[in-house]
């Protein structure tokens, strides 16, 4: 195994330390350490390195920065608002606040360039300089001309010096219209269920035995694999869900082999984290109070997405009637619904060839002020002055989300909105002011 | 200005002491264009004092408990992060984040989340930050907004890290891009420094530090309205963070819960613990504060039927607001005091019955003429009509006793009010109304018990079973042992004997068995006979048996108490329109409120523009009906567009409009050029009708060549 990780420029132990730090990324540790080449060697200007969420990506390469002692500059692209901050943060890490202090307000790539020039021919690299992008893919938000002055760094600061991208977005979707140098691509597959299985067994928890806690490991990846691979996530719901699959040990009602045992126990409440905790309807925290509690307490902890009901003032609910109605019905139809004499108008008259589809399978369309008061004076069962409060009730439903407006905010004269709730909280709003929206809704004609 | 110098040059000359505008105080804006100026002084001071009491009573907060499990949470949470046991290494490590709910009256939430960080950093840490959505459009601003209220709070607090802030502060600024790597730094120097430790002490002190690591919290006011990237973006930075800073999220959502699942992706959210907390629905909160401002007898000042309608109104139908609501009750109270002399009288009993024996004689008259005084003076007899319509120290000492009355009558009125809500508000169907906001309404405007959906209540509450009975009546001896009054006193005596009857039922019907089997059973009979007459005889006979059946002693009991409340409620809860000098506590222009409160733009421009007379004042416009020759142009324009359909040639516009303003500027109607257009004219015009599409009334429209559109329906 360590027999891969074997490199001329490196101390053997150093790197069996490393190995030992990235089970299962044994593979791509060697590649990178050859792509690397020796400390003093140049090194190929940029490496790429894609794969999913927790597949060892960042770990991999703070292992190696850290463990082989290089020098090297880590740097978050969420982190840096502008790119002022990721130059600081690379000359800070490479040459001390002095250099960065040097960089101007509001700088650059050029700055950049030419304080980086300028401390390099003071302090010239001994060894390749690593830059460590993370979430990459943010870098393709910004200046245009920045990835690709990344990708030649090398050659822009004429200094030994390495840039490698993480990212959890193909390469493909990086590359610039104007075309660039292409790096290195790397990829980390994702952990296959049997490396999941050996690398959450290494956490064993100190007071059981190494077998015990990968029997339990492989339960609980037999619920959880099927919808989530993400390490990270798993090891989170083990350590959640372990001194619930250790309770009959401590009761002493079974041993630690009887796996069969310890399975009928554990699995249903594990099917039930999986509908709660892993999608986050009910904390972790409360969840481990909830393995504290009785069972027919614990029924009574709801999640969030149980709480939909909302409270709304009375004329904003027939406001959001009135939007949602402007938004689903199309707006021939209007005469149709509020006004007395109609007359008769058969559905299938006045069906155009793009109506036939369901509106509410389109999604909402967006309608003017005028229309959204129009249809909301003649659904009102009483007579509402026009007051500056109706008016603010409309803003403070977009507010809320509940409407949303489509034209821009400098638009004064005819804004437009959209409707953005659902049928069925339209459906129980429409209910608690005693109105059948059902009847009003072309749909459902 | 003239200097005394002889060189040329700049002079600053400062304004002098006499020119500087003199800022008025509020109590001279009071008093301006205040009725009666002599008492105003009175009146200001007294207005002052209600509404400091109004104040004070509602700056304490109802849903105290909420905040309380909040600083519970918040505390819990920086505590288990401290230690180090296997979960909570192998746990993925979480930002602690509640979920504040806090219902759709977001001008509210200000309140609450001020109260809120107090506390916090009263109780739990220094570092709390409140952001909201509108001053953080982009990453960066909210980054900024953080790190700046995170450090200032500790320069204002701390004066020991004055250096030093002064030190980092513009650092941050100079360098302007900040990152939560320097809030880190700046973290942790403050904690390690420990104020009291000596370098010999190094290791203790370090084992403190790490139990007393203050969270930091910050404070997200309004989730909806945030950027979900920006927050998405934020929290990824955090939770980067989050083994080196203690950060704790509070999320304020209007809304629903769901509502984060809505911004935030599993990716994101699964970087946070996310707990629930209700706070208060606004309707119990708005009933909180009735219940302390309008239901209290402290309190002297009263709004009528009418000018509770308009708040409830404003605040059922349009915005949820307890804290509009207030300020509702607020511009009542100036109102009153501002515009009623009598309100002198308003206030404490000791103070009012002084301020009576210094009414002035127009003071007096005014009382004198009061709508509620005139039916009590019908009322006495002729010998005191004139005295008291010519005597003014007897109508003193009238009126002293008439303000103990009020007083009275307010003391008495309230609990029984409360009463009479506790026995009906559990009752099917709500006839009397669900919140005790409702009855009051319904007490005020008049006799309640001659009400219809009293005497559906009444009957229901003679339905109830004993046990509901008991314990409603318990609950409402509950009330009256609150009130301190003599008569309620003796109410409660009587009703304690009461419930002391009820319970000895208990015993005694144990005793007696029922006898019901004596009386024989019609129903038997009627199962036998099918004639039509027949059967109309017997069910008149089941009826009158039924009337005429013994109460049991039970029923008895009930009807007895029933008629003790009915008796209470008739003498208690008359309408505050029955009690003589009711004017001087009880606001009622509900017009003036509403206009304040609820405000017409559209109808106001509206009137405006067919009627200027209503704003201008100025008399030559004093005409009803016809357009005035010499209204504004706009207003000439208008008048005139209302005579048109819906699409409006604006040459012939222009040609009625030219005459109307030609007949206004005195022109020989038969000469040459009247009704002429010239150029002024046509400016005229053109300027009136662009204001009018920019009101709103007209459109231009492609429809039509020289045509426009109009967009309000309604004639002249």
């Amino acid at each position: 195994m360590t027999a891969l990780l074997q490199h001329p420029g490196y101390d053997e132990e150093r790197l069996k330390g490393v190995a030992e730090k990235l089970p299962c990324r044994e593979v791509q540790a060697g590649m990178l350490l050859s792509l690397m080449g020796q400390p003093h060697q140049y090194s190929y200007p940029s490496i790429f390195i894609y794969g999913h969420r927790a597949s060892g990506k960042s770990h991999v390469m703070h292992v190696l920065m850290k463990e082989l002692e290089l020098s090297h500059a880590t740097v978050s692209c969420v982190e840096c608002v502008s790119i002022a901050l990721l130059f600081e943060q690379v000359l800070l890490s490479f040459f001390g606040c002095d250099a960065a202090s040097l960089l101007p307000r509001s700088p650059s790539l050029s700055d950049f360039v030419r304080v980086y020039r300028q401390q390099c021919s003071q302090s010239p690299a001994k060894q390749t300089r690593y830059i460590v992008m993370e979430k990459a893919e943010l870098l393709r938000d910004t200046d245009a001309s920045l990835l690709s002055a990344l990708l030649r760094l090398q050659e822009l600061v004429e200094d030994n010096v390495t840039v490698i991208l993480l990212s959890e977005i193909a390469w493909d979707k990086f590359r610039p219209n104007t075309g660039c140098f292409e790096p290195l691509l790397l990829h980390f597959p994702d952990y296959s269920k049997s490396e999941l299985q050996q690398i959450l067994s290494q956490n064993v928890h100190p007071s059981y035995s190494a077998g015990f806690y990968s029997a339990y490991i492989n339960i609980l990846l037999g619920v959880f694999y099927s919808v989530c691979r993400d390490l990270r996530e798993l090891r989170h719901l083990a350590a959640l869900n372990f001194s619930k699959f250790c309770e009959p040990l401590a009761e002493g009602k079974v041993k630690e082999t009887d796996t069969h045992k310890l399975w009928k126990h554990i699995e249903p409440h594990l099917k039930k984290a999986m509908q709660t905790v892993y999608l986050r309807e009910v904390s972790s925290l409360q969840w481990e109070q909830m393995q504290q509690m009785e069972e027919e307490e614990a029924g009574a902890l709801r999640g969030l997405s149980a709480h939909t009901h909302v409270e709304l003032p009375y004329y904003s609910k027939f406001l959001l009637i009135a939007a949602y109605l402007a938004s689903y019905n199309p707006a021939r139809t209007d005469k149709r619904f509020f006004l007395k004499h109609h007359g008769k108008i058969r559905k299938t008259n006045f069906l155009k060839k793009n109506e036939k589809t369901s509106n509410h399978l389109l999604g909402p369309k967006p309608f003017p002020l005028d229309r959204l008061l129009a249809i909301f004076y003649s659904v009102v069962d009483s007579r509402v002055a026009p007051t500056a409060s109706i008016f603010s009730q409309i803003s403070s439903l977009v507010t809320l989300q509940l409407l949303a407006q489509v034209s821009h905010d400098d638009q004064l004269d005819a804004p437009k909105y959209k409707c953005a709730v659902s049928l069925d909280f339209i459906c129980a709003i429409a209910r608690t002011v005693n109105f059948d929206i059902v009847k009003y809704l072309y749909d459902f004609l | 200005m003239a200097t005394s110098s002889v060189s040329k040059g700049c002079f600053v000359f400062k304004p002098s002491a006499k020119k500087k505008k003199k800022t008025l105080s509020l109590e001279s804006y009071f008093v301006q264009g205040c009725e009666d100026a002599e008492s105003s002084e009175i009146r200001f001071r007294l207005c002052q004092e209600l509404w400091d009491e109004i104040k004070t009573d509602t700056e304490v907060r109802t849903d105290v408990h909420v905040l309380l499990y909040l600083l519970d949470f918040t505390r819990k949470c920086s505590s288990t992060r401290q230690n180090s046991d296997w979960t909570s290494q192998m746990r993925a490590s979480e930002i602690p984040t509640a979920a504040l709910m806090l219902g759709v009256n977001v001008p509210d939430h200000d309140m609450t989340f001020q109260s809120l960080s107090d506390m916090l950093k009263q109780s739990v840490s220094p570092h709390v930050a409140s952001v909201q959505a509108k001053e953080c459009g982009a990453l960066k601003h909210l980054m900024k907004k953080v790190l700046e209220r995170l450090m200032d709070t500790v320069v204002v607090v701390d004066d020991e890290d004055e250096e030093e802030n002064v030190e980092t502060s513009p650092r941050v600024h100079r360098s302007m891009h900040c990152s939560l790597g320097i809030l880190c730094d700046w973290y942790t120097a403050r904690t390690k420094k420990s104020p009291t430790g000596t370098p010999g002490k190094k290791r203790s002190s370090q084992v403190r530090d790490e139990q007393q690591q203050p969270p930091v919290v910050i404070i997200f006011k309004d989730l909806e309205a945030f950027n979900p990237r920006v927050l998405q973006d934020f929290i990824l930075i955090c939770s980067q963070y989050i083994d080196r800073l203690p950060l704790t999220f509070i999320f304020g959502i209007a809304t629903s819960p769901s509502t984060i699942q809505h911004m935030l992706p599993h990716s994101v959210s699964s970087l946070l613990c996310i707990e629930l907390f209700q706070s208060l629905s606004c309707t119990q909160h708005l009933a909180t504060v009735i219940d302390k401002l309008i239901l209290a007898s402290r309190i002297h000042f009263k709004l009528n039927g009418k000018v509770m309608q308009v708040l409830i109104g404003v605040f059922l139908y349009h915005d949820f607001s307890v804290r509009n609501f207030i300020k509702g009750l607020q511009l009542a109270l100036l109102e009153h005091f501002h515009s009623q002399p009598l309100s002198v009288l308003c206030c404490k009993k000791k103070q009012a019955l002084f301020n009576v024996t210094q009414l002035s004689k127009p003071n007096l008259d005014r009382i004198r003429q009061l709508p509620s005084f005139k039916r009590y003076v019908e009322k006495q007899e002729a010998q005191e009509q004139v005295n008291l319509m010519t005597d003014d120290s007897h109508l003193k000492e009238v009126c002293q006793q008439l303000i103990k009355d009020l007083h009275k009558y307010h003391k008495n009125y309230y609990p029984i009010l409360r009463c009479l809500h506790t026995l009906t508000s559990s009752l099917p169907r709500y006839p009397l109304g669900k919140q005790i906001r409702e009855l009051y309404l319904i007490c005020l405007a008049k006799n309640v018990w001659e009400n219809e959906d009293y005497q559906s209540a009444m009957k229901l509450v003679k339905m109830l079973a004993k046990g509901e009975m008991v314990s409603l009546l318990q609950k409402c001896v509950e009330i009256l042992q609150l009130s301190k009054s003599k008569k309620m006193k003796n109410a409660l005596v009587q009703l304690e004997e009461l419930l002391a009857k009820f319970k000895q039922l208990d015993t005694a019907t144990e005793m007696t068995p029922t006898v019901e089997a004596s009386i024989p059973s019609p129903i038997k009979n009627l199962q036998k006979k099918t004639d039509l007459f027949q059967l109309q005889k017997t069910l008149l006979e089941m009826n009158e048996s039924r009337r005429a059946k013994r109460l049991s002693p039970f029923e008895n009991l009930r009807n007895e108490a029933l008629e003790f409340i009915d008796n209470l409620v008739k003498s208690h809860l008359s309408p505050p329109e029955s009690q003589p000098l009711y004017e001087v506590c009880y606001y009622s222009s509900s017009a003036t409120v509403r206009r304040h409160l609820n405000a017409t733009p559209r109808t106001s421009i509206q009137a405006a523009l067919s009627n200027p007379y209503y704003y201008l004042q100025v008399h030559l416009l004093h005409e009803d009906g016809t357009v005035s020759n010499t209204a504004p142009d706009i207003c000439i324009a208008y008048k005139l567009h209302l005579e048109c359909g819906r699409l409006i040639n604006l040459y012939d516009w222009l040609e009625a409009y030219s005459t109307v303003v030609s007949a206004a500027e005195g022109n020989d109607q038969d000469s040459e050029n009247f009704g002429k257009v010239d150029e002024v004219k046509h400016a005229r015009f053109i300027r009136a009708v662009s204001a009018l599409e920019f009101l709103g009334f007209i459109k231009s429209t492609k429809q039509k060549t020289d045509h426009v559109a109009r967009l309000t329906w309604g004639g002249c």
